[in-house]
């Protein structure tokens, strides 16, 4: 338990003040959020309130307009391309479309980041951990597959693995659950707590579902008009008496 | 009145800023592309599968222009060169015709609209679904896997579709020729490359590539820079096509006065 204590007193991505707009459009205004080792901390929020802006952000394929993101010690807005890169590879971003690469098989979309980068690599050994990852995510069978002739679950877990062939650190869900019945959320929701266990990451995921807040989040942060209004376990954050989360909360259920 | 003013004047000031913006942007985008050329390593298994998709893939077409291009003007050019007792003139005619300006120009435009847009609309798709921010988050170099290597392909290929288009052209106006005058295949060739110079076939190939560079770089521009989804990769596809052609022909004037200024 002490030892869990001293790792969570390191947080690997640490956000302040960070504002972001489109235009007139004011997307996050002033946000702060810590994701320690080992947690996964569940972003939540309606549709349209700045969530993948948030996580794009941290992997440095937005710019913020004022505020400051560190993700393992590094400040992500001084970082220069390579560095951004050297970055990258310590981060997992799991796309809510799965962004699979449609011209290549699911074996040519997992060896793609790694023999970029990891050029030493047999064949052999690049085999080795496509199968390994496969496996992780449960559709060895699918290796010479197009992403076309994929279901929609099965993307999500293929661009997942995609993500982990790098042995990331940390892992950023984009609306993981999206678009998916309720058996196959519940499959995505599992291998989030399992790729957690098995590959020791920490992870932002972000979501309006709420049984996927329940079951991947160590701690939610509610993100409403550009701001955290709260942030605590799944009963912390409900518990409140702040109107728009109780109606978040009724209008999911009734959903 | 004057606040109708001043909103028109910020109007257009906003246009002019959005312009250079983009001017600057482009630049940029062409700017990196040799930044990122001479750094290794490149993408060689990406480029040779784009020369094979610009390349090969694209003979059949070029065959039917180039030949249809040949056979076409020998037979449109006939009737006047006979009506002053030239027509014995008609391969070198046709030869100038077709080395100095319909092969490179007519191949271009042709792979302006099937390459343009096959690339044009392939990174747009990929942009809007996230392919490409999902490459870059995976610490690879989106820029040297699909720009470079298709430019660098659209660069190779066009000169070589543009010598084989003139020989297929000249065979179409062989096969009229010996039709008319039952001229040999060798008698031909020489009569056509008579009045042809190395400047001649030195201007084609610099055209040639001009113009490759110029499809692969405009239409990787608009694909890459797609955005509000389907929508904008049909307006991606559809930008790469006419605008490779305005440069196109832009590029013609510009190489037609210097090789004419070399010329004279």
């Amino acid at each position: 338990m002490e030892q869990i204590t001293n790792i969570k007193e390191e947080p690997v991505i640490t956000i302040r003040k960070l504002y972001k707009s489109f235009g007139d459009n004011k997307v996050l205004r002033g946000i702060d959020l810590d994701l320690y080792r080992r947690e996964n901390v569940v972003v939540l929020g309606r549709s349209g309130t700045g969530k993948s802006v948030l996580i794009k952000i941290i992997a440095g394929l937005l710019k913020q307009d004022s505020g400051d993101v560190t993700v393992l010690g590094q400040d992500v807005k001084m970082l220069d391309e390579k560095g951004l890169q050297a970055l990258r590879l310590q981060i997992g971003f799991s796309f809510q479309s799965s962004a699979l690469y449609d011209s290549m098989t699911v074996k040519e979309n997992l060896e793609f980041p790694l023999v970029r980068n990891r050029r030493r690599l047999s064949q052999k050994e690049v085999d080795k951990e496509v199968n390994e990852v496969l496996e992780a995510v449960g559709l060895s069978q699918t290796l010479n597959q197009l992403p076309s002739e994929l279901s929609g679950g099965q993307r999500k877990r293929i661009g997942i693995a995609r993500t982990l062939i790098l042995r990331p650190q940390i892992m950023l869900y984009d609306e993981p659950t999206a678009g998916l019945d309720p058996i196959t959320s519940l499959e995505i929701n599992n291998l989030i707590t399992e790729v957690k266990e098995k590959y020791h990451t920490s992870a932002i995921v972000i979501t309006h579902d709420l049984t996927c807040a329940r079951q991947t989040g160590d701690r939610l942060a509610m993100l409403l008009d550009g701001q955290f209004v709260t942030q605590g376990t799944f009963d912390e954050v409900f518990a409140s008496k702040e109107e728009r989360i109780q109606n978040f909360y009724n209008y999911n259920f009734c959903q | 009145m004057e606040t109708v003013d001043n909103k028109r004047k910020h109007v257009i000031s906003r246009r002019i800023d959005t312009f250079f913006l983009k001017i600057f942007d482009a630049w940029r985008f062409v700017r990196r592309f040799f930044s990122e050329l001479f750094k290794p390593p490149l993408e060689w298994g990406e480029i040779v599968k784009q020369c094979y998709q610009v390349g090969y893939l694209s003979l059949g077409l070029i065959s039917l222009t180039g030949f249809i291009t040949g056979l076409v003007f020998t037979k449109q050019s006939r009737p006047s060169l006979s009506e002053f007792g030239a027509a014995s003139w008609l391969p070198s005619l046709v030869a100038i015709a077709i080395i100095r300006a319909l092969a490179p120009l007519v191949t271009s435009l042709i792979c302006a609209g099937k390459v343009g847009s096959n690339i044009g609309a392939e990174l747009g798709s990929m942009k809007v679904t996230e392919q490409i921010d999902a490459m870059e988050v995976s610490a690879t170099n989106p820029y040297k896997f699909l720009v470079v290597s298709r430019v660098i392909a659209t660069t190779l290929m066009i000169p070589v579709l543009t010598c084989y288009s003139a020989f297929i052209g000249l065979m179409g106006s062989f096969l009229d020729v010996n039709a008319h005058e039952k001229t040999s295949l060798t008698t031909f060739f020489e009569n056509a490359f008579s009045k042809i110079t190395f400047l001649d076939i030195g201007a084609t190939l610099v055209k040639a590539i001009c113009y490759g560079f110029t499809i692969g770089m405009v239409s990787c521009y608009k694909g890459y820079r797609a955005s509000q989804g389907t929508e904008g990769v049909g307006r991606a596809a559809n930008a790469s096509v006419v605008l490779s052609m305005f440069f196109i022909f832009l590029e013609e004037i510009i190489i037609v006065q210097i090789t004419n200024y070399v010329r004279s």
